[in-house]
């Protein structure tokens, strides 16, 4: 299992001002990393960072010699264009092939197998001809990741990808990305979602107001005090949304 | 003894015809006539291919913004004495373009602020500019020629049509090597971003050639109607239509039969060209949108 990405000390920052600093983490083959943290935590900058849009400010951040950028397949959070733009889910998925394709115009035919072949491991083949707005929120997610699938087929990185699904899709969709993970792509999903996080992940990088909570495995996360706090709390909420079902409050 | 014709209204019937082929023919024996029918197509085809992208990216109002700043350029030149316009019209239009698309991502001044900020500021430039070096004694006629093209279309020379046959066709070839990745700057720019593609690049090429068909368009329905010929067919084209493809190729075909209807009609029955293909444009919009009530209800 060979490391993929070694960040030493490092600080992240967006136009001059260092938003995050401090962080310390690996990330090997196979794991399933988390990101939790709060908003405006530098969750987002971050992003761009491990996606090399951005580098840091300081400290050392190194990954393998072969890796280059656009190896890490991207699940962006969902913007307004898509929502009512016109395109078919064969569409998209083949533009997660675009990068291979630099300046040539047009698909090859090993491109077209690969998003079926993609399109079949997901379960979206029979979606194909389907209007991409038309679909529920948990076959987009599904079809997004296919495409970044066709992108790059070692490293995901997931960006809240469970927001706005009813419970059902989102435990499907945990399921369909814990699966993934078993068939050894690495898993790297930023996440507000705690029992998710512990309950799928096996690593979990917590990120407080601008510096780094905690980074280690999941087993660790637990017993430590960040963790301790947070579950507590974690606990706490959920107790209060099932009073809430229940109509005690 | 006369033959007794049966039907009296039959011979009525095809003189009228007779009237309307004679008609049509005589005005396709002017080379004008020809050139207005080559360039209006082909400047239709190229506005309405742009146009799903440019509607998509939520840019309806850069082909306004463009136009009016084409029409500055357009007084500058004609100011500066210039006899072909486009070596000042064309360079401005293009960075106009280009500033314009840029400032989409860049959040001090909003899209569509600064797109409402460039588009009467030139509007209000060039107008000044006309009046204080009119280049002829009726600046109200040409001004009202700018903005709605009403003729200028019939007096295109051949220059001009040459000059659109080449613009257009480098449009068009630009457009069909880079569909796909117009396709997928336009549905997903952080992905391809974050793929390794330079997204950049691909809007910048999108600007340019925005400006290019916004300055061909000019000559057509003149700089206030140009967002209806981006407009119009790509909003048809998307109330019916599902995918990326089926969207380009019928707001295409939507946009060079409301370009040749137009056309005919404005010759035929004496209206201003810009305005009856606009017109055209607007009726296909509201059959589209209800074949659309019916085929939703279906799907």
């Amino acid at each position: 299992m060979g490391n993929l990405l070694h960040c030493q000390d490092i600080v992240l920052g967006w136009e001059g001002s260092a938003v995050v600093s401090g962080l310390n983490f690996d990330i090997t083959e196979g794991d399933y990393l988390c990101i939790l943290g709060e908003n405006g935590s530098g969750k987002s900058t971050l992003i761009k960072a491990l996606l090399g849009l951005n580098k840091p400010m300081s400290g050392i951040m190194e990954r393998p010699a072969d890796m280059k950028a656009g190896d890490i397949g991207y699940l962006p959070q969902q913007n307004a264009i898509q929502r009512d733009f016109p395109a078919s889910v064969q569409e998209i998925v083949l533009s997660g092939c675009l990068p291979k394709c630099g300046l040539r115009p047009f698909y090859k035919k090993e491109e077209k197998e690969m998003v079926r072949s993609t399109m079949e491991r997901l379960g979206i083949t029979d979606l194909a001809k389907r209007c991409y707005r038309e679909l529920s929120g948990g076959q987009q997610q599904r079809v997004l990741i296919a495409r970044a699938l066709c992108a790059a087929q070692k490293v995901l990185l997931l960006d809240e990808p469970v927001t706005g699904l009813d419970p059902k899709a989102q435990l499907d969709l945990y399921d369909l990305i814990a699966e993934l993970n078993r068939n050894g792509v690495t898993i790297i999903m930023v996440s507000h979602d705690f029992g998710a996080a512990i309950r799928y992940a096996s690593h979990i990088l917590h990120i407080g107001a601008h510096h780094q909570l905690f980074f280690g495995r999941t087993a660790d996360y637990l017993k430590s005090e960040t963790g301790r706090i947070f579950s507590e709390s974690a606990h706490i909420q959920e107790e209060s949304v099932e009073r809430t079902e229940n109509g005690i409050d | 003894m006369r033959t007794y014709r049966k039907n009296p209204w039959k011979g009525r019937k095809t003189g009228l015809t007779n009237e309307f082929m004679a008609k049509l023919q005589l005005y396709f024996s002017y080379p004008f006539v020809w050139y207005a029918l080559i360039v209006g197509l082909l400047i239709a085809l190229c506005s309405s291919l742009l146009g799903v992208t440019l509607v998509l990216k939520r840019f309806s109002y850069i082909g306004d913004g463009l136009s009016h700043v084409a029409f500055g350029a357009m007084a500058i030149a004609g100011v500066l004495g210039l006899t072909n316009n486009m070596y000042v019209v064309l360079p401005i239009t293009v960075i106009s373009a280009v500033l314009l698309l840029r400032t989409g991502q860049n959040a001090k001044i909003n899209g569509d602020a600064a797109i409402a900020m460039i588009s009467v500021g030139a509007l209000a430039v060039g107008y000044m500019l006309m009046n204080l070096f009119p280049s002829s004694a009726n600046i109200s006629g040409d001004v009202c020629t700018t903005l709605f093209g009403s003729t200028s279309i019939l007096t295109l020379k051949p220059e001009d049509v040459i000059l659109c046959i080449i613009m257009s066709v480098i449009v068009i070839a630009v457009f069909l090597l880079f569909y796909h990745k117009i396709f997928a700057v336009t549905f997903d720019e952080n992905f391809i971003k974050a793929a390794g593609v330079k997204a950049e690049g691909y809007n910048l090429l999108i600007a340019i050639i925005t400006a290019l068909i916004i300055v061909l368009a000019m000559n057509l329905v003149g700089s206030l109607l140009i967002s209806a010929l981006i407009i119009f067919p790509a909003l048809s084209a998307m109330r019916v239509f599902r995918s990326f493809r089926s969207v380009i190729i019928c707001s295409a075909v939507i946009s060079v039969i409301c370009a040749g209807v137009g056309i005919f009609t404005s010759i035929m029955a004496g209206t201003p060209v810009g305005s009856t293909i606009v017109v055209t444009d607007i009726a296909v919009f509201f059959i589209f949108c209800i074949v659309s009530l019916f085929t939703r209800r279906k799907a």
